[in-house]
């Protein structure tokens, strides 16, 4: 599966802390992902896969170097355009949920779209309906997250992330809380979203079967990829 | 303010009923006792004039001292300057003044009056009195004597005069006795006596003396003039200013009774300052009560934060709805302490009914309307801080705590 570029990442860096208490996180890293492209990101603990899974969500800046999506030069946007870019074009999965307890199924998964506008819309209320439905969760769609399994709320948090038709979503090790079967079943979601509806995605694991699923490995070792 | 930012605030309080009915009682406690003060602190002032200013002018117009004329001698070094005690003080003219007194807003009754020193004799006892003329039907324009009759009419014949009851009592009168009155002006007249009142003023209750009119201006030898004309004013406290313009309007001396009763009006100036302060506090434990319990639910519901700034939430709908669930547990919480405090003093009696040793309470006078825009602005205030705090939350941090 392939297409256009849609992330290009050069030469980006990243230290934390000063003096003697540097750490240096990114080494430079080099990455494009195409359209409708499903990666896994697998590195040892400490690698600096989730500092640039932060990176590429724009929720942190690098150091240096280059970072463009669909054309916009992260790097020298302010913070209140990458956070409109953030709600328009990128979805997340966390390893923890983190849906809303107050709200319903369907209202959590409108919630990006809900916050961005304002507002709730009946649009939003269909696509998160059908978004439900598309994880198999159309019956769950009036349920809080307190009433719903851990592989359920993580389905919920799957289709949340795409309320946006956003063209990356960001997973950080999103089966990392569920037993084996959720994990399948929320891994088999993923790559039916990623065949029918080509939306990128880039998942941070841990966990070889889960990034056996995927079509494309990057490795990060030592803040530097080691294998793309 | 967005409507996802009012849904998502009354979602948040709606689904943790518990802990908002508990905030919302805090605020409606402090709310009931901001407004029991304020109730308290003006029932107890409105009393304390009742009960000052009931039986007593508001207004008393008299003639102005008159002072000697100055020469100016050359190379004068001392002057003195002595009372003119030549004439009589009087009010020669009075008549023409009567309508623009009334005519004054706020005057409630206007009572031209003729008094003068006196003595009763009984036996081998004299009593000094303070005899009061007062003209047919203006007997309880001032203080209310006919209310305060303990015994006989106030009935007020040429021959009759109505009598305190501790000078009744000191002199062992009885209504109907016949008494020798002699006034300062060496005239002396026998008296029936029609009445005895009790008003409870010590002073009026053991030397006034009321009687006719007409009779009063014979006693004490004025053919024309009256001694002065006294006033009541509705409400009381504006007798300062009335007194002022009438001052101006008539050319006489006129005194207000704040002037004297400087001590009453330092008294609840005091008691006024002790209530605004123990209602500044009920406002600041509000205001510390809102505060902590926004910032406790931002340390809980970090993630929560931390997860919609990720996802695109801007800083300002942050603000908004933590801003807004403050504003309405203020709002609520002021509008159920301030119902609670309404039902609480509702069957209490008017001031003017407070039994002796009962709490003055003045319902109207409890800042209801006040009580509640304070509240829920104080809760805005008390919200923002936190709120800003909640929006500068890090999400990645947020997210990974």
């Amino acid at each position: 599966m392939s297409g256009s570029p849609i992330l290009t990442v050069s030469g980006l860096t990243k230290s934390f802390g000063e003096g003697e208490a540097l750490t240096r996180v990114l080494k430079g890293i080099d990455l494009s992902m195409q359209a409708g492209e499903m990666a896994a990101l697998l590195g040892p603990s400490g690698s600096g896969k989730s500092t640039l899974l932060t990176i590429l969500g724009t929720l942190m800046r690098g150091d240096g170097g280059r970072h463009e999506m669909l054309g916009v030069d992260l790097v020298n946007a302010s913070e209140a355009e990458r956070t409109r870019f953030r709600s328009r074009h990128l979805g997340f999965v966390f390893q923890f949920h983190h849906l809303l307890p107050d709200l319903t199924a369907l209202e959590n998964v409108m919630m990006p779209a809900a916050a961005a506008a304002g507002r709730e819309s009946r649009a939003m209320q269909t696509r998160a309906g059908e978004l439900l439905e598309a994880v198999g969760l159309a019956e769950r769609r009036d349920f809080r997250p307190a009433a719903m399994s851990g592989g359920q709320r993580q389905r919920v948090a799957v289709a949340r992330a795409l309320i946006n038709n956003p063209a990356l979503v960001l997973a950080d090790e999103p089966t990392g809380n569920l037993d084996r079967n959720s994990a399948d079943q929320v891994m088999e979601l993923i790559r039916s979203i990623n065949r029918t509806m080509s939306t990128s995605f880039l998942i941070s694991t841990h966990d070889e079967h889960i990034a056996g699923q995927c079509p494309r490995r990057i490795e990060l070792f030592d803040g530097r990829i080691v294998t793309a | 303010m967005s409507p996802y930012a009012v849904k998502l605030a009354t979602r948040h309080l709606l689904s943790h009923p518990g802990q908002t009915a508990l905030l919302m009682c805090g605020v409606a406690i402090g709310v009931s006792v901001f407004i029991f003060m304020s109730a308290l602190i003006g029932g107890l002032a409105t009393l304390l004039t009742l009960r000052t200013v009931g039986s007593i002018p508001h207004v008393v117009l008299e003639m102005p001292d008159r002072d000697p004329a100055l020469l100016a001698a050359p190379r004068a070094t001392q002057l003195v300057v002595q009372k003119d005690l030549s004439r009589r003080n009087q009010i020669a003219i009075w008549q023409p003044a009567l309508p623009i007194i009334a005519a004054e807003r706020g005057v409630t009754a206007v009572s031209p009056q003729i008094r003068g020193a006196a003595y009763v004799e009984r036996g081998q006892t004299l009593a000094p009195v303070g005899v009061i003329g007062v003209m047919p039907g203006k007997l309880s324009d001032i203080a209310d004597i006919e209310g305060a009759i303990v015994d006989g009419s106030s009935n007020l014949p040429t021959d009759g005069i109505l009598i305190g009851s501790r000078l009744a009592a000191d002199l062992g009168l009885r209504v109907g006795q016949v008494v020798r009155l002699t006034s300062d002006r060496g005239r002396a007249r026998s008296f029936r006596i029609g009445g005895i009142f009790t008003l409870g003023v010590a002073s009026a209750d053991r030397q006034a003396v009321y009687m006719d009119f007409t009779t009063a201006r014979a006693l004490f030898d004025l053919s024309t003039g009256i001694s002065r004309i006294e006033i009541k004013v509705d409400p009381a406290i504006d007798a300062t200013g009335i007194a002022a313009r009438l001052r101006r309007s008539t050319g006489l001396k006129a005194t207000a009774w704040t002037e004297e009763n400087g001590q009453l009006f330092e008294g609840l100036d005091a008691q006024a300052r002790t209530g605004t302060i123990i209602k500044a506090f009920a406002l600041i434990t509000i205001v510390v009560g809102i505060a902590s319990a926004m910032l406790l639910s931002i340390v809980r519901r970090q993630a929560e934060i931390g997860i919609m700034r990720a996802m695109g939430a801007s800083k300002r709908l942050v603000v908004s709805i933590f801003v807004l669930e403050g504003t309405l547990i203020g709002f609520v919480g002021a509008i159920v302490g301030a119902g609670t405090a309404w039902l609480v003093l509702l069957p209490l009696p008017p001031v003017a009914q407070v039994p002796s040793g009962g709490l003055p309470i003045d319902r109207a006078q409890g800042d209801f309307l006040l009580a509640i825009s304070l509240t829920t602005l104080a809760a805005m205030l008390a919200s923002i801080l936190p709120a800003r705090r909640a929006a500068r939350i890090d999400p990645v941090e947020a997210i990974g705590s």
